[in-house]
């Protein structure tokens, strides 16, 4: 803890001396990064960001699984717009707050984690994608097919979450 | 406007959407866009079993599970309330070859032939939902994020493993729908 000037070095240590940091940067890509400390009914506004986004997800059919079938079949340019113009406003948005040094609306610095290269992102991708096309569904639309009244769809988010369990349980042996 | 919003939304307007995501939820707490950690922080809450990876404090990561929980809500408003009037626009190869395996029900967002309860005790209808779920789910952590974690956070911040991550989703679903599906479908 010694001459720490801005609130960045201040934050950047916080990052590296809490003990999920290397959990973080290798594996759960979203994980807190905020120092603060607030009452659990915060939360409700991630749940407003939720809802918005499920919005989203039934009504441009991002949930469907012809939508899905027909992107890996190339007979629709639907969801490569969708994730394409999604990337470009997201790269947009990340270099507006790291050039201009955007902070949280509580004050805290931004900082991103990088993340390493590993085997895993190869061989998990590829189990992932042949998942994706057989489901028609990533973990969010899982959600949203759900609560969009597909309910045996339960079973499907039910199983990930068992797969999300039974990696978990054989991890170390495994390459990464 | 209700009639504009009931109609299926363009990827133009999705897309962005989607993607505001991103800095909204570093503006309004710090937090990085991924959905496939819910499902491990789901394990740690419920099932933890003594499994280090599981083993961490979830509590903290409970916004999260407020987010997710968002999704179910959002989604049941907008097919309660915003329903799509017009029958799904499907391609017609995409139809004429469903129905070459006896799908021609393709009503709502997933063919309802192939995903129902009695066919979870099928062959057909275990591989599509059992194992297609478990390998979202197992793939999905092994890689460390799925499509919004990798593919639209992760590439947002330029993120080399993100990329890499992306090209092996696409590559595994273009195997799956193009040369194995119609084996499964052909069940």
């Amino acid at each position: 803890m010694n001459n720490l000037n801005t609130t960045e070095d201040q934050h950047h240590q916080f990052l590296e001396q809490n003990p999920d940091f290397e959990m973080r940067s290798l594996d759960a890509v979203c994980f807190n990064e905020s120092e603060l400390k607030h009452p659990w009914w915060y939360n409700f506004k991630y749940a407003l960001v939720g809802l918005l986004f499920g919005v989203v997800f039934v009504k441009a059919e991002i949930v469907s699984w012809y939508r899905i079938q027909e992107m890996f079949k190339l007979q629709s340019f639907h969801m490569y717009g969708v994730i394409g113009s999604a990337v470009t406003v997201g790269l947009i948005s990340v270099f507006l707050i790291k050039k201009f040094n955007i902070k949280t609306i509580y004050g805290e610095p931004i900082e991103f984690v990088k993340k390493q290269f590993s085997i895993s992102q190869i061989y998990g991708g590829l189990l992932f994608g042949l998942g994706w096309a057989l489901t028609g569904a990533c973990p969010g639309p899982l959600y949203a097919l759900v609560g969009s009244g597909a309910v045996v769809v339960l079973v499907v988010l039910l199983s990930a979450i068992a797969g999300t369990w039974v990696y978990g349980k054989i991890r170390e042996r495994l390459p990464h | 406007m209700i009639e504009f919003l009931q109609k299926p939304w363009p990827w133009y307007v999705a897309g962005p959407m989607i993607g505001l995501i991103v800095p909204i939820l570093l503006l309004i707490g710090n937090k990085t866009f991924g959905i496939s950690s819910s499902m491990r922080h789901i394990c740690a809450a419920c099932i933890p079993a003594n499994v280090p990876f599981f083993k961490y404090d979830w509590k903290k990561e409970v916004w999260n599970l407020f987010f997710v929980g968002g999704i179910v809500l959002g989604s049941f408003f907008a097919a309660s309330f915003l329903p799509n009037p017009e029958p799904i626009q499907i391609h017609p190869r995409l139809v004429e070859e469903l129905a070459g395996y006896g799908v021609n029900d393709i009503n709502g967002l997933v063919p309802e032939q192939l995903f129902n309860w009695q066919a979870l005790f099928t062959l057909k209808g275990f591989l599509l939902m059992i194992v297609g779920g478990f390998m979202v789910g197992f793939g999905t952590r092994y890689a460390g994020g799925c499509t919004s974690g990798h593919s639209i956070m992760g590439l947002s911040n330029l993120q080399g493993p993100s990329l890499v991550a992306t090209i092996a989703f696409m590559v595994g679903g273009f195997l799956m729908t193009n040369l194995i599906l119609p084996f499964i479908l052909k069940l």
